[in-house]
């Protein structure tokens, strides 16, 4: 059988590091909101460590609260994570050499932050075998996904005594704008970047997850397309 | 009102399951079968495509923070010095330093 690579491994584990100031305030908030909602310290945990994702877990306690049918939480939650699909399969071509069981692994781990860091490393240093990424994939991971977990536990049993309007929901999308500035490489990725953002803020009136999904796939073909016209370009002149 | 039991255990379960299908959908259906070159093209700005519209909302759109300037320029500066250096730490020390620098200042 083969296994993991020990320094890709540990490299993942270095580059998550900064991931775990803004993944621990995040689960946190969603324990106290958890608990207060009246979930027990089981379900609160159950649904950190089977769910792993959190938006998705915040929009389900929200349309719980609010007395929605259980199969609208669940299809409202799904949608939500439906971008994950897509991470999926943008992931194929690192990971898809590497043996089943790891990539059945990584696929739990296949959450915004570990994602991101890997595309960005994988692009970097595309030479690495798939067993190198995997390895480097799942460093990022199991570490966030094991604060992750502690937070939510602290957040759960200190219940009201931590404030829930510090700001930290601000963590998210300032990380996410971190992670992404630096892949603005060429004309193709500042293209894909407005149309997603000029798309989504246009599409809000959709029911929440859909409008997100239908801006970033027009944006997956207008960054291939402009990339495709460039090239042509190049090749005129 | 607080939901039921068996109910929190349903919607627990079932999205966890559910959410596992999708995160191992095409990583776990494909493998190391070759993909089309068109396809692999779009697949490459996956994150360019999706994680700035995961962003924009929280910032732009309806929800009770969105267009707060302290948040808007602080976002501004983590993708200016983003872009700049290159560097994805430096950019979060920016935002993360004059969001909750200036909170603090002005209380």
């Amino acid at each position: 059988m083969a296994s993991l690579n020990t320094s890709q491994f540990k490299r993942g584990i270095f580059d998550g590091l900064p991931f775990h100031l803004v993944l621990v305030p995040f689960g946190a908030i969603f324990g106290v909101i958890a608990t207060e909602a009246g979930l027990n310290l089981v379900q609160v945990m159950g649904f950190t460590v089977l769910v792993i994702a959190g938006a998705a877990q915040l929009t389900a306690l929200q349309l719980m609260l609010d007395n929605a049918p259980t199969l609208v939480v669940i299809v409202t939650a799904l949608a939500v994570n439906l971008r994950m699909a897509m991470y999926s399969a943008s992931l194929v071509p690192h990971l898809g050499p590497a043996p089943f069981w790891m990539r059945a692994l990584a696929a739990y781990f296949l959450f915004d932050q570990p994602y991101a860091l890997s595309s960005i490393a994988f692009e970097k240093e595309p030479s690495r075998t798939a067993i190198e990424k995997v390895s480097y994939f799942l460093g990022v991971g199991i570490p966030l996904a094991i604060s992750w977990y502690v937070a939510t536990l602290a957040g759960a049993l200190l219940g009201e005594r931590i404030p829930a309007q510090m700001g930290v929901d601000f963590a998210v999308p300032l990380t996410f704008i971190a992670v992404v500035a630096p892949m603005m490489r060429t004309v193709a990725h500042v293209a894909t970047a407005l149309t997603s953002v000029v798309l989504v803020i246009a599409l809000s009136f959709m029911p929440y997850g859909s409008g997100l999904l239908v801006a970033a796939l027009i944006a997956l073909f207008v960054g291939a397309q402009v990339e495709l016209w460039v090239e042509k370009r190049k090749a005129r002149s | 009102m607080e939901p039921a039991t068996s109910q929190v255990w349903i919607i627990i379960v079932v999205l966890g399951i559910c959410t596992y299908l999708i995160r191992l959908s095409f990583m776990g259906l494909i493998g190391d079968r070759p993909l089309p070159e068109w396809l692999l093209r779009m697949l490459r700005y996956t994150p360019v495509a999706v994680l700035p519209a995961v962003v924009a909302p929280m910032l732009l759109g309806s929800g009770a923070h969105s267009g707060d300037a302290l948040r808007i320029g602080a976002a501004l500066a983590t993708l200016v010095v983003g872009l700049t250096t290159r560097n994805v730490l430096w950019a979060i020390a920016t935002g993360f330093g004059l969001f909750f620098g200036i909170g603090a200042l002005l209380g």
